[in-house]
């Protein structure tokens, strides 16, 4: 392994190609959020009726019990990944369940409380309070993480399959576990932008 | 030796469950600062700034702990973190000017 890095023969970045793969896709779904919160923020100005929908209980309460979930189930993938590396496969495949359990928590209650919109008369097209798009941004924001938590609960399931079959090495438990967290961290926008921005605090 | 189990030795995690957990819970603390700003009723302006301040802590923390970019080369970090900084730069760059003039048209 001698020589520089421009011979070839040397990583260059001390990691495999599979979490350098891992890392360029986050980058590039950073800016697909980015820009859709920036639109989100940009209607949000441009509109004159804009409503400030969510109470403290249950909207804001509801929206803080799925941020924990999603923190804790970020700290059961780091465990994850920290004994896949120890070879502890049996305890990493726990972790790794809990996790994918975190995120199918994290989508029920998510569409439960869609749901509960929906009977309010809140769509992605029209709502009572004001303007139509707040439905719009809401339902394209937060169902765009959605669908990224639960591509991320298959694909942690995936992970936890072939980990306990020892099809899969530690470094795949490590490259799945930074997608679940990019997961987590987007929440981490789309919590306060989306829902404490439009606190409701009547009297 | 085979690829795998170089690779394997090569990136051995450093974190601790101690110091795992601790992030966590500063995590946390973080987001209860953020619901609690909720409560009080501040100007917009002032509210935006300080949940995007907290939010991008937040996600400092989770990148360099739990994504583990604090114990990488930097070379990883020199391609990810201004890469995304000069991309956003780039979409501000377009947006900014049109939405101040959105922000004085109506009061």
């Amino acid at each position: 392994m001698a020589g520089s890095s421009w011979d070839g023969g040397v990583a260059p970045f001390a990691t495999n190609t599979k979490k350098l793969g891992m890392w360029l896709f986050l980058l590039s779904d950073s800016l697909t959020f980015s820009t859709a919160i920036l639109a989100y923020a940009y209607v949000r100005l441009s509109s004159s009726n804009w409503p400030r929908p969510f109470e403290i209980s249950p909207a804001i309460l509801n929206a803080t019990f799925l941020t924990f979930i999603l923190l804790s189930s970020s700290l059961t993938m780091v465990m994850a990944v920290a004994a896949a590396h120890r070879n502890e496969i049996k305890k990493a495949v726990i972790y790794i369940l809990l996790t994918a359990v975190g995120g199918i928590a994290f989508v029920v209650l998510h569409l439960m409380e869609w749901f509960r919109l929906f009977n309010e008369g809140v769509t992605p097209w029209a709502n009572k309070w004001g303007d139509p798009l707040f439905g719009g941004t809401f339902f394209g924001l937060t169902g765009l993480h959605m669908l990224h938590v639960s591509i991320g609960v298959i694909y942690l399931c995936i992970i936890a399959f072939g980990f306990g079959r020892r099809k899969f090495n530690a470094d795949h438990v490590e490259v799945s576990g930074l997608y679940w967290h990019f997961v987590d961290l987007v929440w981490m926008f789309i919590f306060p932008m989306v829902y404490l921005m439009s606190v409701n605090l009547k009297g | 030796m085979s690829a795998h189990e170089t690779t394997a030795v090569e990136t051995h995690q450093p974190g601790t469950k101690k110091l795992f957990m601790w992030v966590w819970f500063w995590l946390l603390i973080l987001t209860g600062v953020e619901v609690l700003l909720a409560y009080l009723r501040l100007e917009p302006h002032l509210m935006l700034t300080l949940l995007v301040g907290l939010s991008l802590i937040k996600s400092a923390l989770i990148v360099a702990y739990f994504m583990h970019l604090r114990f990488e080369k930097i070379g990883l970090f020199l391609v990810v973190v201004p890469t995304l900084v000069f991309c956003l730069t780039m979409i501000l760059i377009f947006v900014f000017p049109d939405s101040m003039r959105i922000v004085r048209m109506h009061p």
